[in-house]
């Protein structure tokens, strides 16, 4: 290595050499035939009125699912939606910007000073959680390309058992979780990268996400809608606002018979019966153990927090200086050499270590700003499930779980109930 | 009984409220939070070629194929070369168009004669792959006037571009859409 060093160093001082003297080595001809400098050609991007065009159409498909789901009652109509949805925004459009992805950019643009959020971005971000406030995840039901596609191939939905269910349901929310994280700390955009199906809407991706987007679609045949029940990050907010939805998808078109004939045909697993005054419990032991989840949420919260505030230096390495910094340090350290692109570049571009360690520093900080914020979600969203699970609600009939639901309207047809006749 | 359920029901009546109002709350609040930093336009990925070192990821980690990135020439600082150092391999014996001279690796480059002693170089933007074998080559032995740019008709325009997080040296990044190139001329220099 030492005998070496001349040399390197030698071809090192050769590269910023000629990297610092590429330009007019050779002067401009001067042309006796007149010739005359051609200009290379730069196309532009499509106009913007496309996007908003997109917007217009986004507007346009909630508006028809939700009356399809809430008022028409048609299962036919959601898939042919949905078949309208993955034609235009996945196909045509190619999937991209999407309401899922657009958290991303709202959480860059909320945290960082450099970046303005194209409207489009905003809108795409903002209107269908409005649309989940009056209507449930009508987004999931027949607009969303990614959950259309899912919706689509499953053909043969299989029951999951509940533990299984629940346990998977957690997934999002650290999905969620940390991509906010990454975007606002300008590191990465996970939710794009790890984007199932656009690279099936594209017919051409790298063959990793096209085997996920495939594995996802083949597994989604039985247990429909992987995607948006175990990762989709944005479903987490629809869920959410969902909850609080000042109309819903109803099971039934009337009043609700009890007859038992929809409880097992939801593949989602958000059908909620109705009580069974038999399986009372006892009042003070459910209320004891409500306080006790009750008093469990902060302590979540706080434990969440702690723990992303020790892990910020281990998920700053999403950010490529952070891990450049480490690879240089590495060098010095223990001399492995530095081989990846990234420490080729760098040091080719000649700037100090210093500047890199400090920048290194700057993004830790942040990380250990931001990712405790994170934890505290996290704690937060366990704390009130459990708080959740501990309360019981009254239903004299069957109704759907306005967080989970997507209002496929795989329901409908199960119900005996005629819908009343109105004149 | 009436009573007691209605006890319920007001309880519960009241955690949905405010639970909605807790909902809403951010929803109202997020685009008055953004309203300055809103913009009508978006952004478009661009890649500075002062920065680009032509490591070839272009080529290989754009989501389409071929990469919607593409060789542009700089006609103004071209030096017209014979020997020509984006053109023709390292050490070739004639200097002449045969396939085997020429350092493209799809024969996108095609070398016109001008006039004595210069010729045109122009780049098939169908056939280029964005190697940069040639970028490197004019940047080494000759002005740099060949150099990369992302073809903004091609990009997909992703919301993560996956070169740019590949990019060794930080070069491709978000540009407004009123930018769209950042062309590498004599005038503008090292911007």
């Amino acid at each position: 290595m030492i005998k070496k060093a001349p040399y390197i160093l030698v071809l090192f001082l050769l590269i910023l050499h000629l990297s610092g003297y590429s330009q007019d080595r050779f002067p401009r001809p001067e042309f006796d035939s007149g010739y005359v400098y051609p200009v290379d050609q730069m196309p532009n991007q499509r106009s913007i009125m496309w996007e908003y065009l997109d917007v217009a159409m986004l507007v346009a498909a909630l508006s028809v699912t939700s009356w399809l789901a809430l008022k028409k009652r048609s299962r036919k109509g959601l898939i042919w939606m949905s078949v309208f949805s993955l034609a235009w925004f996945g196909l045509y459009r190619q999937g991209c910007i999407c309401s899922v992805g657009s958290v991303q950019n709202v959480s860059l643009a909320l945290f960082n000073t450099n970046y303005s959020i194209p409207l489009t971005a905003l809108l795409f971000f903002l209107i269908p959680l409005v649309f989940a406030l009056f209507a449930g995840r009508v987004f999931c039901a027949g607009v969303c390309p990614l959950g259309a596609i899912q919706e689509l191939t499953g053909i043969k939905p299989l029951k999951l058992p509940r533990t299984v269910e629940s346990v998977m349901a957690a997934v999002p929310f650290i999905y969620l979780a940390l991509a906010v994280l990454f975007s606002a700390t300008d590191s990465r955009f996970i939710i794009c990268r790890y984007d199932p199906f656009v690279g099936i809407f594209r017919l051409d991706a790298p063959y990793t996400m096209i085997v996920f987007g495939v594995l996802l679609l083949l597994a989604g045949i039985f247990v429909n809608r992987p995607y948006c029940r175990y990762l989709c990050p944005y479903g987490v907010l629809l869920n959410l606002f969902s909850r609080f939805s000042h109309r819903h998808l109803t099971i039934t078109p009337a009043e609700c018979t009890n007859c038992r004939l929809c409880e097992d045909v939801c593949p989602y697993d958000a059908i909620l019966p109705s009580d069974n005054p038999a399986e009372k419990e006892d009042k003070t032991i459910s209320r004891k153990r409500f306080y006790l989840y009750l008093l469990l949420v902060p302590l979540f919260a706080a434990a969440g927090g702690i723990a992303l505030f020790n892990l910020a230096p281990a998920l700053s390495g999403m950010h490529s200086d952070v891990r450049l910094a480490r690879e240089i340090r590495m060098e010095k350290e223990s001399g492995i050499e530095a081989v990846s692109k990234a420490a080729v570049a760098f040091k080719e571009a000649g700037n100090t270590e210093e500047q890199l360690f400090k920048g290194e520093t700057a993004i830790i900080s942040r990380f250990r700003k931001a990712a405790p914020w994170a934890g505290v979600f996290l704690g937060l969203s366990l704390g009130l499930a459990l708080v959740s699970m501990a309360t019981r609600t009254r239903r004299t009939g069957y109704a759907p779980h306005r967080g989970k639901c997507f209002s496929c309207g795989r329901c409908f047809r199960y119900c005996p109930v005629e819908a009343p006749k109105t004149v | 009984m009436s009573k007691e359920k209605n006890k319920y029901q007001s309880r519960r009546d009241f955690v949905r409220n405010t639970g909605k109002a807790l909902i809403i709350l951010p929803l109202v609040a997020l685009p008055v939070a953004l309203a300055r930093k809103t913009s009508a336009s978006g952004y478009v990925w661009q890649i500075d070629p002062h920065k680009c070192t032509q490591c070839g990821q272009c080529k290989t980690h754009c989501v389409l194929t071929p990469s919607a990135v593409k060789c542009v020439h700089a006609y103004v600082m071209c030096g017209y070369c014979d020997l020509c150092g984006g053109y023709l391999r390292q050490g070739v014996k004639t200097i002449s168009t045969g396939a085997e001279n020429q350092l493209c690796p799809t024969g996108a480059i095609t070398r016109a004669f001008v006039e004595e002693p210069y010729f045109q170089y122009t780049i098939d933007k169908e056939l280029c792959d964005a190697c940069g074998k040639c970028v490197l080559g004019c940047g080494n032995f000759g002005n740099g006037s060949l150099y990369l740019q992302i073809q903004q008709n091609l990009c997909a325009n992703c919301n993560d571009c996956r070169i740019a997080i590949n990019c060794p040296s930080d070069a491709v990044s978000r540009v407004p859409e009123a930018v769209q190139y950042i062309p590498k001329d004599k005038k503008q220099g090292s911007e």
